[in-house]
C-alpha cells in the first residue's frame, strides 16, 4: 500500500519574463503551485491552526496569490477585458428572483454572447455579477467555496446577513483592482431561513453593502432596468410573476443599452434566471424561459414600451 | 564520569507507539463499512455536538477515534486541503488518496519529530460510482496507511470487532443490514459476556450515499436510525432527497415519513 501513495514534493514553477522585455514587477517572480504541501509532504502548520472558519482568510494567510485580489498589477493601463452588463433582482412573497442577460462586452465589441452571470452560491443564495467578468467569476467561485467551507467547519449554515457581509469583505479586498479599472459589482439575493423571506443586497466598489427593498439592478443597463422594475413590480408577486417582471426589465435594458443583450430567439439564447425560496436555489429551465421570453417579445410587438397592462399583472405564466 | 544518556531508537519508537495505542484504546469504537448504496459510518458517541464522523468533500468523509482536539485539528486541515484543491483545480480532482497521503505524512512527521505523537486513528473514505470503486483508507498514529476492503473498526475494542466483521461482513449488504451488523459488533462484550444495549441516542450514524448528487455525505437522525435498525420496519435505506423543511440539510430523517 505504501508504494501507491507516492510522496509529493514542493513543486516550484519559475515564471521568466519574455526575453527583451523588462517587466516592472519584482525581478524574480516565483509562483508557488497552489496546494504545495510542506517539504516532507505533510500539511503545513497553517492548515492545523484551529478557530478559523473562513476559506478566504485561510487563503490570504497561506496562499494569497490565489485570491482574486491578491495579485499586484503592473503599473499602466489594464488592457481591455470582457465586462458583464446587466443584472436584475426581484423579490416576491417568500423568495427572490435574479436574472442576467447573456452579453459580455469588450469596448464596443461583443466579447461573448452567451456568458452566464447568475450563479447559485449555496442552497439558499445566489449572486449576479456585473463588471470585469474574469475577476467576477473568480470571486463568485471563491464565495461559493467560502460558504461551503464555513458550513463544513462550523456544522451550521451562515445567516443570510452573514453571507452578505462575507461578500462585502471580498469586494472591499478588490478595491485596488477596481481603481485600476477592474471593478466587480455583484448583486446578492437569498432566502432568509429564519424569517422565510427573500432579500436583495447591493454593493459598491468600496465594499459597501446595502439591503435593497423589493428590487434592484446593477450594470450598464441598470438605469433602464430600474425604471422598468419600478413600474412593473407589485406587492404580492409570485415566483412566476417575478420571473416575468425580471425578463421585462432586462428587455427594457437591452432596448436602450447597447451593452445589454436582448433575448436571441434565433439561437435560443435566453437570460439566465435563478429563483431562491424555501425550496432552495434553482435555475429556471430552458423550456420555461422560452415560454416567458416568447410572451414578453409577443407583448412588445403590439406595444414596444410594454406599458399595456398585460399578463404581468396576473402573475403569469 | 557520567555515562551519556542513551535510548535506542527502537525503544524510543516503541514507547511512543505504546503511548499512542493506549490513548486510542481508551475511547469508544467507530465502525466504517461499505453497503450496496455507499459507505456507512457508525460511532458510539452520545454527544450531538462533538462529532467523530464528518464531511470532508463531495464524495469524501472522515471518521476518527482518540483525542478529540487532535483529530478535530486534522479534520479541519482536511477540509482546508480539499477545498483548496477543489478551488485551484476542479472538484473532481479532490481524491481520498491525496488526502490520505497528506495525513500520512503529517502523522508520520509528528510521530518521529514532535515530543508527543497524535493519539488518533483516522479513516478517510471515498465513495465511488460503483461499490468496486469505493476507497477506505485507515491511518494510524505513526503515519502508516492501510487500503481496506469493505470495513474498518478503530478504537476501543477494535480487535474483537474486526474479528467479528471479518466473519460476518459481505459485499452487497443493504444499509439496514449493515447498520444492524455494526451496532451488534459495537455492543458485543470482548470477554464473552452479555452484549450492551446501544440505542440511537448513543450512536452517531452517517452515510456517503452513492445515489445523491454532488455532496453525498448525510448524517442520519435518531428516528431514522431506529427505523433502519428495527427488524419489523421495512425501511432499509436512507431517502435520497433531503427533508423538505428549509434550513441546513446535513441530516436526513428528521421529518416524519410522508
Amino acid at each position: 500500500m505504501a508504494g501507491v501513495l507516492a510522496a509529493r514534493g514542493n513543486v516550484r514553477v519559475a515564471v521568466l519574463p519574455k526575453p527583451g522585455r523588462v517587466t516592472p514587477m519584482s525581478p524574480s517572480r516565483v509562483v508557488r503551485v497552489s496546494d504545495s504541501l510542506g517539504p516532507s509532504g505533510r500539511l503545513p502548520r497553517a492548515y492545523l491552526v484551529p478557530g478559523q472558519a473562513s476559506f478566504a482568510d485561510f487563503l490570504s494567510a497561506h496562499d494569497p496569490h490565489l485570491l482574486p485580489s491578491g495579485r499586484a498589477l503592473p503599473p499602466g493601463m489594464v488592457p481591455e477585458a470582457p465586462h458583464g452588463t446587466t443584472i436584475v433582482a426581484v423579490e416576491f412573497a417568500g423568495g427572490a428572483v435574479m436574472a442576467g442577460d447573456r452579453r459580455a462586452t469588450m469596448g464596443s465589441m461583443i466579447a461573448h454572447r452567451e456568458i452566464e452571470k447568475v450563479f447559485g452560491t449555496d442552497e439558499y443564495s445566489c449572486v449576479g455579477i456585473a463588471g470585469a467578468a474574469g475577476l467576477a467569476i473568480e470571486l463568485v467561485k471563491l464565495f461559493q467555496v467560502e460558504l461551503e467551507h464555513y458550513e463544513k467547519i462550523e456544522g451550521t449554515l451562515l445567516s443570510l446577513e452573514g453571507k452578505a457581509n462575507r461578500l462585502a469583505t471580498m469586494i472591499r479586498g478588490n478595491l485596488g483592482m477596481a481603481m485600476q479599472g477592474l471593478a466587480v459589482v455583484p448583486l446578492f439575493a437569498g432566502y432568509d431561513v429564519d424569517t422565510g423571506q427573500g432579500r436583495i443586497y447591493s454593493y459598491d466598489v468600496t465594499g459597501g453593502c446595502y439591503a435593497e427593498r423589493h428590487h434592484h439592478s446593477v450594470g450598464s443597463g441598470s438605469l433602464f432596468a430600474r425604471g422598468s422594475l419600478k413600474k412593473l413590480w407589485r406587492p404580492g408577486l409570485d415566483a412566476a410573476g417575478a420571473v416575468r417582471t425580471a425578463v421585462e426589465a432586462l428587455y427594457d435594458a437591452a432596448d436602450d443599452d447597447s451593452a445589454t443583450g436582448g433575448p436571441d430567439l434565433d439561437r435560443r439564447i435566453y437570460p439566465v434566471v435563478g429563483v431562491v425560496d424555501a425550496e432552495g436555489y434553482r435555475r429556471v429551465d430552458e423550456a420555461t424561459m422560452q415560454g416567458v421570453v416568447d410572451a414578453v417579445v409577443q407583448g412588445r410587438r403590439v406595444d414596444p414600451g410594454g406599458a399595456t397592462p398585460g399578463p404581468v399583472r396576473e402573475g403569469t405564466p | 564520569m557520567n555515562m551519556p544518556f542513551y535510548v535506542s531508537p527502537e525503544q524510543l519508537m516503541k514507547d511512543r507507539a505504546d503511548y499512542a495505542r493506549k490513548g486510542i484504546a481508551r475511547g469508544r469504537s467507530v465502525v466504517v463499512l461499505a453497503y450496496d448504496g455507499g459507505i456507512a459510518f457508525v460511532a458510539e458517541n452520545p454527544s450531538r455536538a462533538l462529532h467523530k464522523i464528518s464531511e470532508i468533500y463531495d464524495r469524501i468523509a472522515f471518521a476518527a477515534v482518540g483525542k478529540y482536539n487532535e483529530f478535530e485539528n486534522l479534520r479541519v486541515a482536511g477540509v482546508r486541503y480539499a477545498d483548496l484543491r477543489g478551488y485551484s483545480y476542479d472538484r473532481s480532482d479532490v481524491t481520498a488518496r491525496g488526502l490520505a497521503n497528506a495525513y500520512a505524512q503529517t502523522l508520520g512527521t509528528v510521530f518521529t519529530q514532535e515530543s508527543k505523537p497524535y493519539e488518533v486513528e483516522i479513516v478517510v473514505a471515498e465513495v465511488g460510482t460503483s461499490s468496486e470503486l469505493d476507497q477506505i483508507y485507515r491511518l494510524t498514529y505513526d503515519g502508516s496507511v492501510d487500503d481496506e476492503r469493505g470495513f474498518v473498526a478503530m478504537g476501543g475494542q477494535a480487535e474483537s470487532i474486526t474479528t467479528a466483521l471479518t466473519e460476518r461482513w459481505r459485499p452487497g449488504l443493504t444499509l439496514a443490514q449493515a447498520l444492524a451488523l455494526a451496532v451488534e459488533v459495537l455492543a458485543q462484550d470482548p470477554v464473552g459476556g452479555e452484549p450492551r444495549a446501544l440505542g440511537p441516542d448513543q450512536l452517531e450514524v452517517a452515510v456517503l450515499d452513492r445515489q445523491r448528487e454532488r455532496r453525498l455525505f448525510r448524517r442520519i437522525a435518531g428516528p431514522l436510525v431506529e427505523r433502519l435498525l428495527s427488524p419489523s420496519d421495512p425501511t432499509d435505506d436512507v431517502p435520497h432527497v433531503d427533508d423538505a423543511r428549509p434550513g441546513s440539510h446535513d441530516t436526513v430523517g428528521e421529518d416524519p415519513p410522508a
